[in-house]
């Protein structure tokens, strides 16, 4: 690892400035991500700014009846926090079914959002990569890629997004809140991740010097229900190969409103705008359900030996969706 | 977290010695210690190159087998992905501080009377985690394997598969797992006092 200078800070402006006047600065949160990528020499900051400690530990019922979840609040303690398992539970179940009890209570919500694609070859500081070293090239696109992307890749780079939280925030209609040398924006956290295309190397729409501060839910809607399910080679402490995060209402037997995410499958967290489209309106059936993930997954392209993930996220799609509306149907 | 006068736990922060290192102070086992340390060293190696407590493990290294979980402020966290200078101020309990004097922990206890280990290497971090689960199984944290239907914030109870699960960040390549499963549902059925808060 090499050297690097550290510094706490007390307050978001602080740490925004303290960024914008240091090149090589990186924020440092939890750190699981970020220590183990400096361990591997992916990444190597010239300097620290520890944001752990700042006052963003809080999950917070805003008057629109939504949630808004401080940057630095853990893992765990969001799964657990009473207003996401009683109102979200697709959220808490996506953190619950990531990392390990140790890193969760370490992980934070804007960490967990930000943390870098687990691609071997990413890692791998021996070997070609666009996204850690832009023009070098993709040696997952011919090479080991099983757990790696079937849409929204390129030819410059076909790694996943790793997290299983943002994909539940994805299905949510999240926003990511964003401040920086330039004041504070908000980005849908459906935009949040970013498609490749010929530039790998950047991950999501967070600019250089912007602090991730905070995450805001949308209220929920009385009428849906929700759930987070995840398929992985073992059954605890790993990666995705595919995942679905869904928020489904039914009313007489219709589906009045229909989120559904992907995760496992792509670079971001895949909403899946042209199932969500076909389920609009039509009966709450398995047939329906099927037809719907079918639509949104003829746009697959696998790579030689993932292509398995496409039968794998359709049966997952039509199992949580089904499951939902029995539920909705049992009252 | 705030102390009992109020002062923020390393409120002032670590102080600047150059631009490498920093002068701090960790509590390991109720033990304060004042240092000066390059800003790189994780929890790990401060523990067990600096401080000779060599009962906490180097496995990975990089946050996947849990040879290396302790309780920092009482909750477990893997140390080889901690750097010390970000935990000034904090509280560290290790296994050797999980003992009362001659008295083993009930964790200690249970996993000698079940033999829950072969070579031990993980065991160190097998028991801080345990101990972790067994405070945040009453302290009502959900896991993966927990029913949708438990209310929230309601202890949950430790069947085999809430261990399996919550246990899952602590490789035994021994497989010695039906063991430790067993030791951890005796010392949670034993109500077993959580020390290291």
């Amino acid at each position: 690892m090499r050297p690097f200078g550290y510094l706490r800070v007390d307050s978001v402006d602080e740490a925004v400035r303290a960024a914008a006047g240091q090149p090589g600065a990186q924020f440092l949160a939890g750190g699981t991500n970020l220590v183990d990528l400096m361990k591997l020499g992916v990444e190597a900051p010239r300097v620290l700014i520890d944001v752990s400690r700042l006052p963003l530990d809080r999950v917070e019922e805003l008057p629109d009846g939504g949630l808004r979840i401080g940057a630095t609040v853990r893992n765990a303690d969001l799964a657990a926090a009473p207003a996401v398992r009683d109102r979200y539970p697709v959220l808490s179940q996506a953190l619950l079914a990531g990392a390990s009890g140790q890193l969760r209570n370490t992980a934070t919500t804007g960490g967990n959002l930000l943390q870098r694609t687990r691609c071997t070859y990413f890692q791998d500081t021996a070997k070609p990569c666009n996204k850690r070293e832009p023009g070098s090239g993709c040696p997952a696109l011919h090479g080991t890629h099983r757990d790696l992307a079937v849409l929204g890749h390129s030819p410059h780079c076909v790694a996943t997004q790793p997290s299983d939280m943002a994909v539940a925030l994805a299905a949510l209609d999240a926003t990511v809140h964003l401040h920086g040398p330039e004041g504070e924006r908000a980005v849908p956290a459906t935009d949040f991740h970013r498609l490749p295309g010929d530039s790998p190397e950047r991950d999501t729409e967070i600019r250089l010097g912007e602090l991730l501060t905070a995450v805001e839910l949308p209220p929920p809607r009385a009428d849906a229900r929700s759930r987070y399910r995840k398929v992985r080679d073992r059954a605890s402490f790993a990666f995705a190969l595919a995942s679905v995060a869904a928020v489904l209402a039914v009313r007489d037997g219709v589906v009045v409103h229909a989120a559904l995410a992907f995760g496992g499958l792509a670079p971001r967290p895949w909403r899946a705008r042209t199932a969500e489209a076909a389920l609009h309106g039509a009966p709450a059936t398995e047939e329906n359900f099927a037809r719907a993930a079918a639509a949104e997954l003829a746009a697959a392209a696998p790579l030689r030996d993932n292509g398995f993930k496409v039968p794998l996220a359709q049966s997952l799609a039509v199992a949580v969706l089904t499951d939902l509306a029995d539920r909705a149907a049992a009252g | 977290m705030p102390t009992a006068d109020g002062r923020r736990d390393g409120a002032d922060g670590p102080r600047p010695v150059n631009g490498r290192h920093s002068a701090l102070t960790l509590t390991v086992n109720g033990t304060p210690h004042a240092l000066t340390l390059d800003h790189r060293t994780t929890v790990l190696d401060l523990l067990r190159e600096h401080l000779g407590l060599t009962g906490t493990k180097k496995g990975c290294d990089h946050g996947q087998c849990g040879a290396c979980t302790v309780l920092v402020d009482g909750r477990r966290a893997n140390s080889c992905l901690l750097l010390a200078v970000a935990h000034d101020g904090r509280r560290i309990t290790t296994v050797e501080g999980l003992a009362d004097a001659d008295r083993l922990h009930p964790l200690q206890e249970a996993f000698l009377a079940r033999d829950a280990l072969q070579c031990g290497y993980c065991t160190p971090g097998q028991i801080c985690s345990a101990v972790g689960v067994l405070a945040e199984a009453a302290a009502g944290f959900p896991s993966h394997v927990t029913p949708d239907t438990a209310p929230s914030g309601a202890p949950v109870s430790l069947t085999a598969d809430e261990i399996r699960e919550r246990m899952s960040g602590n490789l035994c390549r021994c497989g010695a797992y039906p063991r430790i499963v067993e030791a951890v549902a005796d010392a949670a059925a034993a109500g077993a006092e959580v020390r290291g808060r």
